[in-house]
């Protein structure tokens, strides 16, 4: 049983980044913009997060630094192509490219330092209750935000106007501006919000996963994110799903040789990336289903007409 | 004592690079009226209200509301005056529900906490039912005009401007729709009613103002005037019917028999068992309001689509497995609709942009590679022999004006010597002398020996150069007769799509 | 107020020279970073840029860094022309190199001339086939290629690891992970004697003038110019946007593979788990720098060369973390994207427009 209740305590703490990440690049691309940059913004956020918790000896100005670091990546990302209209792809892979290597400068400074990883919760009497008071009170507080985010993206998209809003310039960004709404505006606020996002994300690795700092910890953790997105058909409970669906592959992987089977350790550790392509062709497979459900105007610039 | 008009416009005057679209327009509109601006494509009457509405502003000119000086810098400006507009390409959202498309079109304090109840009430009250819960993406096209109607309502109008509401409609809609105009008409709100067709415009409407090359041309009491008099006030002096030289019609070049397609535009229009030949030395004229299948006929018969059903020959070998590459070997070329991202690749050169189509026949490609000398003299040739106005066919299609981009594609597609030529829309934007000199270069073709299909929504052109002709509505061709043979009024009931009470088109 | 407004026609002069203007603008940026860091900046740039041109070897060194960049991004450009993003390079650069080197390790004790070619062979076939993953799965499935080749790319590192750990590792090597060394006949002859400048380079050349054949007069490089820019236009010219999606992707793939075989067989001498150190990722600035044309993509490729040549100098001269090669070479394509605005559009500024009544 202690068995079982490590396994899902590591399956949420596996899932915790991709939650981040994918939440917040689920509401960019509602908003129509694709921005492949998320594992450049990771791990820059990653970097801000361990270097200001280690100098500050705050968690909580870590994560904030984390989530700044992550929105002024997403912004730079906005200003190129939302403003200049430079090619998206190009962009958000520039920004990986570029955020994979300052971090590495400015994380060489604290490589082989580490910290104690941010403390889980102990909520008196509740985390005390036996297997489910582990299981569900006693988490760092970054995984109940990480829940507390999707609830409140979905109840944005969907229960508010300015999710409306945003939801229609994904969907129609011609439309959306005939009718009066700013197209550029509402988008650069999407990318810097899924740009804090993915910052907290890439954070969560240096501050609770591996509490150290390590090049290009995220490991494509960022590609992962996007796939998951789609596989999320843009709608934020599954996000989640795919999230927990991700970070169970990776933990199982991991105790799959503690079961005496024999498989090479590296061979598993394919598994996610392989389960990646395969949730993506499925998904991906279904046209019609794919073209109800992403947002209309992915990734196509938008040129304002008059 | 006279009424304040609701709307007036005092010389109201528009430009863009290389064209007025609106030129010192002036009129007014009575509170309760319903007001027709009636004109052909390209007339000026889009320009025109979205001026009113707020989309763009005039360079000259001004505006008045219910007295006041009214100049709205966009619209929830307008909104807010109480001027609501369907336009012709929505501004709905596929995957959003009817009342989220409903509250994204309406100013924020507009919107009610029960907004769902308030688009069942409105909606029904004038007879346009509306489920506020379904996705606009499962709607029909008729229906979803409604919500885009019912969008306006829930914002008390004044005036209403609805620009070509019915080409998308059917006949049962287009009633529906002239119940609810009625009533609100009668409740004192004003409608600006944009169309071409004549005979729902005689049918809804009090007064009418004409528009053509961007002027207003005549104002009249549609009531009082036949079919006839506005499609010459729209079109302009009195229609000569030329006979054209009979010609002695050779073999049938291109057969088409029962062909159907479903279209891959959601918002296109499938097409339904289409039959027709055209033989050596003929021009079938096929005419048609844009949007009524016209794009998806020609890409099936250019090859760039499989139809689902039908048979396709060129002089007599069934082509309906080949490609573009393959047909045009086979004598068939083809000039689309779109200039620029069809016909031509905006970014590449003149020469360049003859590759894309003419390599097969004029033999630029030899073992895939390229001859790139051969592909400039065609482009010099073209350019030479079509009149084509250009700094170089070093420069890029882009840098053309629309009508000499046409002529260079209509030149580079009739110097391939095809013996089949399909074209779209040969002189849409293109000024009277080249298309002229386009219309001369078809029937020289003709009187070669070619055949060839025009589609075109311009009547005029259809008359003085087609030998035969066809309507072509909602997807099916009506039977094609000599040209001359049916009346403009009956042409325009065909391009109306107006059906006769059991149901069949109209017929001559 | 500031407007762009989108030229008619790009200014060719501007074309030219806007890489030229995102490598000084690097630079200045470059000389700013370095004054941050407390290091004096004006030297720093000149161990990076100017130095490594001074003396002969290091100016070979660059053309063997450059090699499998050119190599790499030619291909890439193929696909990038067309709108068919292979991001998964890298990957392919790895299987290239551990089916290439799979054959010379299979013939370890032998010489002969056949050796190399049949590894080269393997090499490229091997980039091809994982290449081809990608392109069935978009042809058929509609998958995105961009993810799926991505996704390979850790794949492929990890198979390279697995293999050297195991079936690959060298039985007399003191247990390192790491295959045999190549025989002779197994390794890429030099090209300048005294340096590791091999034939490779010659073949990176090879590939610009194909593709830059192919680009100027081939149907093949008019039909990827045409579905990258008007996929409307490419239908109506009979192209097949298919077909235009697998030659992408397996030219790429087969480009990546075989430059994944030189660096084995050549720098390295045989298979290592580092070997994939991001000249995948890096082609892909290579290529957009060099305007995605075959000549730009040299200079381009060079450039980058330089990058990595003068970052290692100033890492052991000035003791900079060696992470300073991939910031620099991630502001050349940002300043490259963001100053490309000046050939697309110009800037005008317009004054508001007063809101009547």
């Amino acid at each position: 049983m202690d068995l079982a209740i490590l396994i899902i305590q590591g399956i949420i703490v596996a899932a915790t980044p991709l939650v981040f990440a994918s939440a917040g690049e689920l509401v960019v691309e509602r908003a129509g913009v694709l921005n492949l940059g998320v594992e450049g913004m990771m791990i820059l956020g990653a970097v801000a997060g361990f270097s200001v918790t280690l100098e500050s000896g705050s968690y909580v100005f870590g994560v904030f630094a984390a989530a700044i670091a992550g929105a002024v990546a997403g912004l730079l990302f906005g200003f190129l192509t939302q403003m200049l209209m430079s090619n998206q792809v190009a962009t958000g892979l520039a920004l990986t490219i570029f955020g994979l290597g300052l971090s590495a400068l400015w994380g060489q400074a604290y490589s082989g330092d580490s910290t104690d990883p941010l403390a889980k919760l102990h909520i008196p009497l509740l985390s005390d209750i036996p297997i489910i008071g582990p299981l569900l009170f006693s988490h760092d507080p970054l995984v109940y935000l990480s829940f507390a985010l999707v609830a409140g993206i979905a109840w944005f998209l969907f229960k508010t106007r300015a999710g409306l809003i945003l939801r229609s310039v994904g969907e129609n960004h011609d439309a959306a501006h005939a009718i009066g709404y700013s197209v550029v505006g509402v988008r650069m606020a999407a990318i810097a919000f899924g740009g804090a996002c993915a910052g907290i994300g890439g954070a969560y690795l240096s501050m609770v996963q591996t509490p150290l700092w390590v090049e290009d910890m995220t490991a494509g953790r960022g590609w992962i994110a996007l796939a998951i997105v789609v596989f999320a058909s843009w709608r934020p409970g599954r996000a989640l799903l795919g999230a927990y669906l991700f970070g169970g592959v990776t933990v199982v992987q991991l105790h799959i040789q503690g079961f005496g089977v024999d498989i090479d350790a590296q061979y598993l550790s394919m598994l996610p990336y392989l389960v990646t392509i395969l949730v993506l062709v499925v998904i991906s497979y279904d046209k019609t289903r794919v073209n109800l459900n992403a947002p209309a105007c992915l990734g196509k610039p938008f040129f304002a007409s008059s | 004592m006279t009424q304040t008009p609701l709307l007036q416009l005092s010389g109201i005057t528009k430009r863009f690079p290389g064209v007025i679209a609106n030129d010192g327009v002036s009129f007014s509109i009575e509170p309760g009226e319903v007001h027709a601006l009636l004109g052909e494509n390209g007339a000026g009457k889009s320009t025109l209200v979205k001026m009113i509405y707020g989309v763009m502003r005039p360079d000259e000119g001004d505006m008045h509301f219910s007295g006041a000086p009214y100049m709205p810098a966009k619209p929830s400006e307008a909104r807010a005056h109480g001027v609501g507009m369907v336009f012709q390409h929505f501004s709905l959202f596929d995957a959003l529900s009817v009342a989220e498309n409903v509250a994204l079109g309406m100013n924020k304090d507009a919107v009610g906490a029960n907004l769902d109840q308030q688009i069942i009430e409105v909606s029904e009250a004038y007879g346009l039912p509306l489920d506020p819960t379904r996705l606009i993406g499962s709607l029909s096209v008729g229906e979803r005009q409604r919500v885009e109607i019912v969008r306006c309502l829930l914002q008390n109008p004044r005036l209403l401007i609805m620009d070509e509401p019915t080409s998308v409609l059917t006949p049962q809609e287009v009633d529906i729709l002239f119940e609810t105009l009625r009533k609100l008409s009668s409740e004192g709100c004003s409608i600006l009613y944009i169309s071409h067709k004549l005979e729902e415009i005689r049918a809804l409407c009090d007064k009418a103002t004409v528009l053509r090359g961007g002027k207003v041309v005549g104002s009249c009491d549609p009531r009082q005037e036949t079919a006839k008099s506005l499609a010459e006030m729209m079109i302009g002096a009195s229609l000569a019917m030329p006979v054209p030289t009979a010609r002695t019609e050779g073999e049938k070049r291109l057969i088409v028999e029962g062909l159907s397609a479903i279209s891959e535009d959601p918002f296109g229009v499938d097409i339904e068992d289409v039959s027709f030949t055209v033989s050596a030395g003929e021009i079938l004229g096929v005419a048609g309001v844009a949007g009524n299948g016209q794009v998806e006929l020609m890409e099936v018969l250019t090859g760039e689509r499989a139809a689902d059903k039908g048979v396709v020959r060129i002089d007599g070998e069934d082509i309906g497995r080949l490609g573009p590459s393959e047909r045009r070997r086979r004598g068939m070329c083809s000039v689309p609709e779109e200039r620029l991202g069809h016909g031509a690749v905006p970014d590449m050169t003149l020469w360049e942009n003859t590759l894309l189509s003419a390599r097969t026949r004029m033999g630029m490609e030899s073992n895939g590679f390229l001859d790139l000398m051969a592909a400039s003299k065609f482009a010099t040739d073209v350019v030479a022999k079509f009149n084509v106005k250009t700094a170089g066919i070093d420069h890029v299609a882009r840098s053309l004006s629309g009508g000499n981009l046409q002529k260079f594609i209509v030149g580079r597609e009739i110097m391939q010597t095809p013996t089949v030529l399909v074209i779209l829309q040969p002189t849409w934007g293109v000024d009277a002398a080249a298309a002229a000199d386009i219309h001369r270069a078809l029937q020289t073709l003709a009187a070669g020996g070619a055949a060839i299909l025009v589609i075109s929504q311009d009547l005029d052109e259809l008359m003085a150069i087609s030998t035969s002709f066809a309507v072509i509505a909602e997807g099916r061709l009506s039977e094609p007769v000599q040209t001359g043979t049916l009346s403009i009024e009956e042409i325009g009931l065909l391009m109306g799509g107006v059906h006769n009470s059991t149901g069949e088109e109209a017929r001559p | 107020m500031i407007r762009l407004e989108p030229r008619k026609e790009p200014s060719k002069v501007l074309l030219y020279t806007t890489p030229v203007l995102a490598v000084c603008v690097t630079i200045l940026a470059g000389i700013v970073m370095f004054a941050v860091l407390g290091k004096p900046p004006f030297r720093a740039i000149a161990i990076i840029f100017v130095d490594p041109w001074l003396d002969s070897f290091t100016v070979a060194e660059m053309m063997v860094k450059a090699t499998p960049l050119i190599l790499i991004a030619i291909g890439l450009s193929f696909g990038f022309r067309a709108g068919v993003w292979n991001i998964g390079a890298e990957g392919q650069f790895t299987i290239g190199a551990l089916t290439g080197g799979m054959v010379g390790l299979a013939f370890y004790n032998m010489e002969g001339f056949w050796i190399l070619p049949l590894m080269c062979i393997a090499g490229a076939a091997g980039g091809m086939a994982w290449a081809a993953i990608p392109a069935f799965l978009k042809t058929r499935f509609n998958a995105n290629e961009i993810l799926v080749s991505l996704m390979l790319t850790y794949v492929a590192v990890l198979l390279l690891s697995v293999l050297v750990h195991g079936p690959l590792k060298d039985p007399e090597g003191l247990n390192f992970p790491e295959s045999r060394m190549f025989s002779d006949s197994a390794m890429m002859p030099i090209l300048l004697e005294g340096t590791r400048t091999h034939i490779g380079f010659l073949a990176a050349i090879v590939a610009a003038a194909v593709a830059w054949v192919l680009f100027d007069r081939h149907v093949i490089g008019f039909q990827i110019k045409v579905a990258g820019q008007a996929p409307r236009a490419a239908r109506y010219g009979g192209f097949v946007q298919n077909r235009v999606v697998w030659m992408c992707l397996m030219i790429s793939g087969g480009l990546a593979g075989l430059a994944g075989l030189f660096e084995a067989a050549g720098p390295v001498g045989q298979l290592v788990p580092a070997l994939p150190v991001g000249y995948g990722f890096t082609a892909i600035i290579v290529a957009f720098l060099g305007r995605l044309n075959p000549i730009g993509i040299v200079l381009a490729g060079f450039v980058m060369a330089l990058t990595y040549i003068g970052g290692e100098a100033a890492q052991i001269e000035m003791n900079l973390p060696s992470a300073i090669t991939g910031v620099f070479q991630g502001m050349f394509l940002f300043f490259l994207l963001g100053i490309d605005v000046l050939a697309k559009f110009r800037i005008r500024m317009v004054k508001p427009v007063k809101a009547g009544a």
